[in-house]
């Protein structure tokens, strides 16, 4: 008994860099912070569109099918980078993106689209940012998928620029449309 | 990359003091109050700090709602449930007390107790053993060898 | 080709620290005493080595060589002299070249001055230390070169980090890594013995210089990072329970636990197993550090490089250099008999009392530290743990240490009594009350902390003098014998009631400074002022200036009070030139009883078109005192360290050989 006392500090110790070394995994990382919205109701917005003269954007309205929320802005030099691929993935996946401009002016959002084109199905306005900290964004660009019942099933915060994102995001849209 | 970004963010405005203009509440206490609130909400793209100290983006604007909040009539633990909802506990700086931070809020006391009780048994089973000759010091150990040896002058010091 | 010789006598070192690590081993083990001997010449010229190594890094750096790439990558050749040499050691390889130096030096101390130690001690000692040296020379060669080159060299550099260019800073590591690091040979010492399978008070004694002076460099390496952040950070803090700081401040706090369980060894033959696990276990948090400022496993501030196949030679380093010593604990420890009796109240209880609560305290901050990464690994969730939490548990664990802290020196060796120990403390007890009061009256309404921490720290504080007096019978007879009786104490006892003392402050300091601590943000124009208790700042004028690698918005602050002048203070807001990084020169005005501290952020503009800054001040009760605490810890632990008892290597005096045999008897 009294023997076993002093082997305590050596499991202590190889229990401890069993732990340290699962937190090696060159796959994890460190500062990424998993979105507490996952398998949660999708935050409900209504928002001013980023067209003139457009009707307003209800996520509501397209409650019954699968869609990829996108926050981005015109500010935002990674969200430049990832446009090309959005255009990309929405046509290949048949998934309708909503653009949402988070804490942008109207006009410079709407140059910033005019000049790289318009990938989204519709775009709205969130220029007080309060949609955005909504869905717990912790930049831009975030993209959320929400599906048929308004469920948030995955989010990706970082901008779609290479073709392993790429995957995974297919991956996760695959399994949403289950 | 991203982390990189992030990195270079945290350091390069991060560290900074956030000293950007802010609207501030005009009551002294409510706005006390926002800053003693901004003091315990991480910073969710900083590492280790507040929203108070950081000057990122995503800080400002927690802090700019904190004030709303706290301006509306909220209490501090509305505004943390709030937060909690959208960003989950990584926010808070002060951890929840429930399923998943168990050990970690009773860990130390249980500790202590554990450690207490090893302390008394401890004492309990010297005082129960027959005192033992112990080894001698390598000085008694000399002065033996001395005074074996014939040399009476190690004697009593 | 000073780097290659650099290199080479890497290669060296690691050639000796082999031939260290196991001749001198077999010696032991087999009687062979030529081998045991060789421990000592190999000592030195490893450690010969590695400082040539060292010099040659920092000959780099001093001199701009930009075909090294690190000095490329944290150097610039318009960089002030004293941050191209502190550039050494301001990143991953040169930092750990710096480690592996410190390692050798105490290797070469104990090869030098270890003459009075028995020789299979001594070559067992100074073989497990070159086990560690293999370890991580390997490391270096292996995975972090310092002396790795750029073809074609760049003509200039990326400069260091300008956070990092503080004259504290530039102490900093050396200072740390000097107690962190020297932690190593108590390890050694530790090893040792327990192959030896003999632990004794002349272990205890041989080993106590060693702990000493570690602990006196960790103290103050860890006040000087804290001096650090609060000048540098800009924010008025000076502690924020980071992981990297906990990484430094869990090996003191166990190390400090050691210190007082090897007295009890040494006194009482006591506590062997007990002080030989706390020795494995100082060392082990000093690894534990390494790896986590260094693997990147976990996200902090302060963390250096982030490589995780650099993370997993440490783990593994880690793994070897506890795992194998605790398996050998296990075997041993349970054959190494308790010596002398003690009652529980007793000197030594209050030192067990000591180690269970510092042992507390260091598991409290290392579940603190890793629990979030921890039950992110089990369960995906994550968490944040931060001063709140530590406040709750680790601040209700340090109180009564306080409390016991002033009783333990009254009480007597073997068997204490209490009753007449409090009865001398009652001068304590009643400053104490006092404070705490005065503490309610000044805030009634401010954090609890602040009544309980200032009287922790008054008892302490005059308990202590309390206990000093009496030693040296202040209030008895003449003054020319008390002055001999000051010179005829001994070194050890003042290097404590130093220390004590030293705690005391910095205890006070902190409490006030966490507990009263206010601050003002305004956007002031110059011309205009903001208050804050009290105090009137205005604002006279920024204005650009330029400094040997930067430039800087320097504003002008008066500080007057009632209309009377107070001080002038000038705030900096630094770019530097190559790293396009601004960077905050706090101005502080340091009293005994509170700092006043300016910050200056960004221009605005306001709505009018007028410019202005954003002006952030604090007044901090008490904070000079965390350092000035600090500063005579370091005094009392030097103090210690100067006591002929403990003095490596100097043959005993007859006082001396007296003292040990009385302790013998006792």
């Amino acid at each position: 008994m009294r023997r076993l006392l002093f082997l305590l500090p050596v499991l202590i110790v190889a229990a401890l860099v069993a732990a340290l070394w699962r937190g090696l995994d060159p796959s994890r990382d460190p500062s990424a912070l998993p979105s507490a919205l996952i398998g949660k109701p999708a935050p409900a917005f209504d928002l001013p569109a980023l067209a003139d003269g457009a009707p307003r954007v209800d996520l509501a309205a397209f409650k019954g099918k699968l869609v990829a929320v996108n926050f981005f802005a015109s500010w935002c030099l990674p969200c430049r980078a990832e446009h090309t691929y959005l255009k990309q993935l929405s046509a290949e996946l048949g998934v309708p993106f909503v653009g949402i401009a988070w804490k942008d002016k109207p006009a410079a959002a709407r140059s910033y689209l005019a000049d790289l084109g318009d990938p989204y199905a519709a775009t709205a306005m969130d220029e007080n940012g309060r949609t955005g900290i909504d869905f717990g964004i912790t930049g831009v660009p975030e993209t959320f998928l929400v599906d048929a019942d308004g469920i948030v099933r995955y989010r990706l915060a970082a901008p779609v620029t290479n073709d392993a994102l790429k995957d995974e995001v297919s991956a996760a849209i695959a399994e949403a449309k289950q | 990359m991203r982390r990189a970004l992030a990195l270079l963010a945290a350091l390069w405005l991060g560290l900074a003091p956030a000293l950007a203009q802010e609207a501030q509440l005009a009551d002294p206490k409510l706005e006390q109050r926002a800053r003693d609130l901004s003091r315990e909400i991480r910073c969710v793209v900083c590492q280790s700090q507040s929203v108070a100290d950081s000057d990122a983006d995503i800080a400002r604007e927690v802090r700019g709602i904190i004030r709303e909040q706290i301006a509306a009539g909220r209490s501090d633990q509305d505004i943390r449930d709030y937060l909690v909802a959208r960003y989950g506990d990584f926010v808070l700086f002060d951890p929840p007390f429930k399923a998943s931070t168990y050990v970690l809020w009773i860990g130390p006391f249980a500790l202590l107790v554990a450690a207490g009780i090893g302390v008394a048994l401890y004492f309990r089973r010297r005082a129960q053993e027959p005192a033992r000759p112990r080894d001698l010091t390598a000085d008694e150990q000399s002065r033996v060898e001395r005074l074996l040896h014939g040399n009476a002058d190690g004697g009593e010091a | 080709m000073i780097p290659e010789l650099g290199h080479y006598a890497l290669v060296l070192a690691l050639v000796m620290a082999l031939a260290q690590a196991s001749l001198p081993m077999i010696g032991a083990a087999r009687g062979i005493r030529p081998w045991m001997q060789l421990a000592k010449p190999a000592a030195l010229a490893q450690f010969g080595f590695v400082a040539l190594s060292f010099l040659a890094l920092m000959y780099s750096f001093a001199s701009s060589d930009f075909s090294v790439a690190i000095v490329t990558e944290h150097s610039h050749s318009q960089q002030p002299l004293i941050y191209k040499l502190s550039g050494t050691w301001g990143n991953h390889e040169g930092s750990l070249l710096l480690w592996v130096l410190i390692l050798t030096i105490f290797g070469g101390l104990v090869a030098l001055f270890g003459g009075n130690l028995p020789p299979r001690l001594k070559a067992r000692t100074l073989s497990v230390q070159a086990m560690i040296s293999v370890g991580f020379l390997l490391f270096m060669l292996l995975t972090s070169n310092p002396f790795a080159r750029l073809h074609p060299a760049p003509l200039e550099g990326n400069e260091l980090n300008p956070l990092l260019q503080d004259p504290g800073l530039a102490m900093h590591p050396p200072m740390l890594y000097l107690g962190y690091v020297g932690f190593s040979i108590v390890f050694s010492f530790a090893v040792a013995a327990l192959i030896d399978g003999k632990v004794d008070a002349a272990w205890a004694r041989w080993v106590r210089p060693w702990c000493l002076l570690s602990w006196t460099c960790l103290t103050g390496g860890i006040a000087l990072g804290s001096w650090w952040a609060y000048n540098e950070l800009g924010w008025g803090g000076w502690w924020f329970w980071d992981p990297v700081e906990n990484a430094s401040f869990m090996p003191w706090l166990i190390g400090t636990a050691l210190l007082h369980s090897a007295l009890v060894v040494e006194k009482r033959d006591a506590l062997k197993s007990w002080t030989i696990l706390l020795s494995i276990l100082t060392f082990g948090f000093s690894l534990l550090g390494t790896f986590l400022v260094r693997s990147g496993i976990i996200t902090s501030v302060h963390a250096f490089a982030e490589d995780p196949t650099r993370g997993v030679f440490i783990l593994a380093l880690l793994a070897i250099a506890i795992g194998v010593p605790l398996t050998l604990y296990a075997v041993r420890a349970p054959t190494l008999r308790g010596g002398g009796l003690f009652a529980p109240l007793s000197r030594e209880g209050a030192l067990v009392m000591n180690n269970l609560l510092l042992a507390t305290m260091t598991a409290t901050v290392l579940l603190g530290t890793l629990y979030p990464l921890l039950l992110e690994l089990t369960t995906g969730k994550t968490v944040s743990v931060g001063m709140p939490f530590y406040a709750a548990t680790f601040v209700p664990l340090a109180l009564p240490l306080l409390l016991v802290m002033a009783v333990g020196p009254f009480m007597g060796w073997k068997r204490g009594d209490v009753k007449g120990a409090l009865q001398r403390l009652v001068a304590a007890g009643v400053a104490a009350f006092g404070a705490a009061v005065i503490a309610l009256w000044i805030k009634f309404d401010g954090p609890i902390l602040a009544p309980l921490g200032l009287f922790a720290g008054i008892w302490l504080l005059v308990g202590t003098a309390i206990e000093f007096m009496e030693r040296i019978h202040l209030f008895e007879g003449k003054a020319g014998r008390i002055l001999t009786r000051l010179r005829h104490s001994p070194r050890a006892a003042y290097g404590m009631s130093l220390a004590h003392v030293g705690l005391a402050i910095a205890v006070i300091g902190m409490t006030g400074a966490a507990a009263w601590k206010t601050e003002n943000i305004k956007v002031l124009q110059p011309g205009q002022s903001l208050s804050l208790q009290g105090y009137d700042f205005r604002l006279d004028s920024v204005g650009g200036v330029r400094g040997e690698n930067y430039l800087a918005d320097r504003a002008h602050f008066t500080v007057s009070r009632g209309g009377a002048f107070v001080a002038d203070l000038y705030p900096e807001r630094r770019q530097y030139l190559v790293q396009p990084m601004p960077t905050t020169e706090a101005a502080i005005r340091s009293t005994p009883f509170a700092d006043l501290y300016a910050v200056i952020g960004d221009p605005v503009t306001t709505g009018g078109g007028k410019g202005g800054w954003t002006v952030r001040v604090y007044h901090e009760p008490l904070v000079s005192w965390i350092w000035f605490g600090a500063l005579i810890m370091v005094m009392g632990g030097l103090t210690s360290l100067s006591d002929r008892r403990y003095r490596v290597g100097a043959p005993m005096s007859a006082r001396g050989r007296a003292g040990a045999v009385q302790i013998a008897k006792a």
